[in-house]
C-alpha cells in the first residue's frame, strides 16, 4: 500500500493535526496550516479527523499510486489531475493502480491536503504524525518529501473499509472515479485571494498609536513572499508604538499578530515558536486561520475587529457544522450510497 | 499596560485573553526570582488541577499562559478559575529544585565570540570562562527552538548586548549569552547570541519523555571539560 513521489513540487510535507501538549518545552504545536481542511479530507474516508495526509503546497507536485486506492483532495484549488483529467475536490476519489496524481496552478489557495482511505502509515512522534521541519522530526524521516520517496498508507480495517466496500467499483480502463457526491459548499471557508479576516485585540494593543491600531482594523495589507509556515509578513501601514518599548518574552499562539520594529506586522502560523518578543498587536479567530493560511504572497487581506466572545462562538458554530457533517458521514457509510 | 509601580505581591495577577483559545496570567512586570517563584507556584498547581478544558500551560518569565478548548469552556469561566487559584496561590522559596549540570568546552572553534566579550567585559577569556562556569542559574523559561533554556542568575561581569547581526547557523550545544542572560541552542538554528562554548550533551531529546533535559525552575551549573572530554561526553551520550 504505497505512494511513490515522482516531484514534491514547491513543499509537500505529512500534517496531521499538531503535536499539544510540549509548548512548555518549548516544541510548536505545528500541524495542517488549514485545519479544517485536513479534517474534512479524513472525515470524508471514514479515518479519524486526525489522521495524517500530504500537505501540498503551490504547484508541482506529482503521486504515482503503486495499489488502487480512496484519496480525498480539499483545501486550496492546485489545479490537480489524474493521468492528465481534472479531478474534482471535496469528494471522495478511487484511483487506479499505476495512475498519477499531479498539481499545476493554483487556481484558489495555495495548500491542497490529500488524504488517502487508512491514513498515511509514519511513526508517531512525541503524540503526532506532523513533520516539525525545524526540530527535523515525524512525518517522513523529519523532513519534507523529496522526489523518489515512498509513503505507505494503512490497509485500513475499520469504518474506512466498510465506507470502501460500499462504494462504486472503479469501472474498466479509466485511471479513476469520484464520487457522486460532496462536502456542501455552505460548509466551506471563504477561501479567496482578498479575504476579510477577523480578528481580536492583542494583548499589547494599548502599545501602538490610536492611527496605527485603526488602521490595522481598517487599511489593506499584503502578504510578501517571505511568508511560510512559520509566520506571514505583511506589507502595508506602518504601525508604530507609541513609544519604543522592550516586551518580556511570552507565550504566543496561532493567529498571533506581532509587529517588530520595522514596524511591518507578522502573523503566527503553525510552525511558530511557542514565545515571542514583539508586542502583540492582535490576534486572528481561529475560525478564520484555515482562510488565513490559503492565502499567499501578493494576496490582500483586511482585518475586522470582534471581541473574543464573538470570536469563540463563530469557532462552536463551525465545529457544529463539522460534527453535524461527520454524522452525515456515519449515516452514509452505515447505509449503502 | 503595567507601568505603574505594581505591588509585587504575587497573589495579585491579570487575567487576559490571548485570542480564542488561550488566557494569559501576567504574574509580574520584571525578570527576576520572585515572579519567577510565583509562576512556578502557578504551573505546578494547574499541572495538578487543571481547570476543565484546559489543553496546555506554558511559563514564562512573568507570565502563564493557559491553552484551552472553547468547546469545553468559555475566557469567563477559564478567568473565574485562574482568578480562585490564583487568590489561594501560595507561593514558596523553598520549592524543590532539580540540579542539572551541563559539561562545556568554552573557546576555541566551539566559542568564536568568547574573545569578544572578554574583550566588550575588559576581562580575559579564562576570566570568563570561570565567572561563567561557576554560577548558579534558574531555568526561567524554555522556548525559542524546542528546549532552549533561558537561564537567568549570570554574573553582570559578562553581560554582553546580542551580536548586531545574528549568525545563519549556531551549532547545537552551543552556549550564548544575551544581555544578562545565558542560555544553550540545542538544535542548529539561526541566532543572535554571543557564542563562548559547547555542550556535547543533547539538550532536545524527541524520543524521550519529557523530550527535553531542563524543565522551568532546574538550577544548572556548568561544568569546564577539554575537547578530549568533549568527544568522550559526545560517545556516551549518544
Amino acid at each position: 500500500m504505497s505512494i511513490r513521489v515522482v516531484r514534491p513540487g514547491t513543499l509537500t510535507s505529512i500534517q496531521d493535526l499538531g503535536r499539544a501538549g510540549y509548548q512548555k518545552f518549548g516544541i510548536s504545536v505545528g500541524g495542517a496550516m488549514d485545519p479544517f481542511a485536513l479534517r474534512i479530507a479524513n472525515l470524508l474516508l471514514g479515518n479519524e479527523e486526525g489522521d495524517a495526509a500530504l500537505e501540498i503546497t503551490m504547484s508541482g507536485a506529482s503521486l504515482l499510486f503503486e495499489e488502487d486506492a480512496t484519496i480525498a483532495l480539499c483545501g486550496g484549488d492546485l489545479s490537480p489531475q489524474i493521468d492528465e483529467r481534472p479531478v474534482p475536490e471535496w469528494r471522495p476519489v478511487r484511483v487506479r493502480r499505476g495512475s498519477t496524481v499531479q498539481f499545476g496552478e493554483s487556481r484558489r489557495g495555495c495548500r491542497a491536503y490529500l488524504s488517502v482511505a487508512g491514513g498515511l502509515d509514519v511513526p508517531c512522534v512525541l503524540g503526532s504524525r506532523s513533520t516539525y521541519l525545524r526540530a527535523g522530526i515525524g512525518g517522513f524521516g523529519g523532513r519534507s518529501l523529496r522526489a523518489g520517496d515512498v509513503l505507505r498508507f494503512r490497509g485500513g480495517t475499520t469504518r474506512a473499509d466498510a465506507a470502501n466496500r460500499n462504494w462504486p467499483r472503479l469501472p474498466e480502463g479509466r485511471p479513476f472515479v469520484a464520487l457522486p457526491w460532496s462536502v456542501s459548499p455552505d460548509l466551506l471557508p471563504e477561501y479567496g485571494s482578498r479575504p476579510l479576516i477577523r480578528a481580536m485585540q492583542g494583548r499589547q494593543v494599548a502599545w501602538f498609536t490610536e492611527e496605527s491600531c485603526s488602521q490595522f482594523f481598517s487599511a489593506e495589507f499584503e502578504v510578501t513572499a517571505s511568508s511560510d509556515r512559520m509566520g506571514y509578513r505583511l506589507t502595508g501601514p506602518r504601525l508604530t508604538p507609541v513609544e519604543p518599548r522592550e516586551l518580556i518574552s511570552e507565550a504566543v499562539a496561532a493567529g498571533t499578530v506581532q509587529v517588530p520594529a520595522d514596524g511591518n506586522p507578522i502573523i503566527l502560523m503553525a510552525d511558530r515558536a511557542t514565545i515571542g518578543g514583539y508586542a502583540k498587536i492582535a490576534q486572528v479567530a481561529t475560525v478564520d486561520l484555515p482562510v488565513l493560511a490559503q492565502t499567499k504572497p501578493g494576496d490582500i487581506l483586511r482585518f475586522k475587529e470582534i471581541s473574543v466572545e464573538e470570536a469563540q462562538n463563530l469557532y462552536r458554530l463551525r465545529e457544529d457544522d463539522i460534527q453535524r457533517f461527520k454524522c452525515g458521514m456515519r449515516l452514509r457509510e452505515s447505509t449503502a450510497c | 499596560m503595567h507601568d505603574d509601580a505594581a505591588p509585587q505581591r504575587n497573589t495579585k495577577a491579570e487575567v487576559t485573553p490571548l485570542g480564542d483559545a488561550a488566557v494569559v496570567v501576567q504574574l509580574g512586570d520584571r525578570i527576576d526570582f520572585e515572579t519567577h517563584l510565583a509562576v512556578r507556584s502557578l504551573a505546578e498547581v494547574l499541572e495538578e488541577h487543571p481547570p476543565q478544558g484546559t489543553v496546555e500551560c506554558t511559563s514564562a518569565f512573568t507570565t502563564l499562559t493557559l491553552f484551552y478548548d472553547p468547546m469545553r469552556t468559555s475566557f469567563e469561566e477559564i478567568r473565574a478559575a485562574l482568578e480562585r487559584i490564583v487568590s489561594t496561590l501560595d507561593v514558596s522559596s523553598e520549592m524543590p529544585y532539580r540540579p542539572v549540570e551541563i559539561p562545556v568546552c568554552y573557546g576555541g572553534e566551539f566559542g568564536p565570540d568568547l574573545k569578544f566579550v572578554a574583550e566588550h567585559c575588559r576581562l580575559s577569556p579564562e576570566e570568563v570562562v570561570e565567572i561563567h562556569a561557576s554560577g548558579e542559574y534558574r531555568t526561567y523559561m524554555i522556548g525559542f527552538a524546542p528546549g532552549f533554556p533561558y537561564l537567568g542568575g549570570m554574573s553582570q561581569r559578562i553581560e554582553t548586548p546580542r551580536r548586531p547581526s545574528p549568525r545563519l547557523r549556531v551549532p547545537a550545544g552551543s552556549v550564548g549569552i544575551a544581555g544578562l542572560q545565558t542560555g544553550v541552542y540545542p538544535i542548529e538554528t539561526p541566532g543572535g547570541w554571543q557564542i563562548i562554548g559547547r555542550t556535547p550533551l543533547a539538550l532536545f531529546r524527541p524520543a524521550e519523555n519529557p523530550p527535553s533535559l531542563l524543565r522551568v525552575g532546574d538550577v544548572v551549573r556548568f561544568r569546564l571539560i577539554d575537547r578530549e572530554q568533549f568527544d568522550a561526553w559526545r560517545e556516551a551520550d549518544r
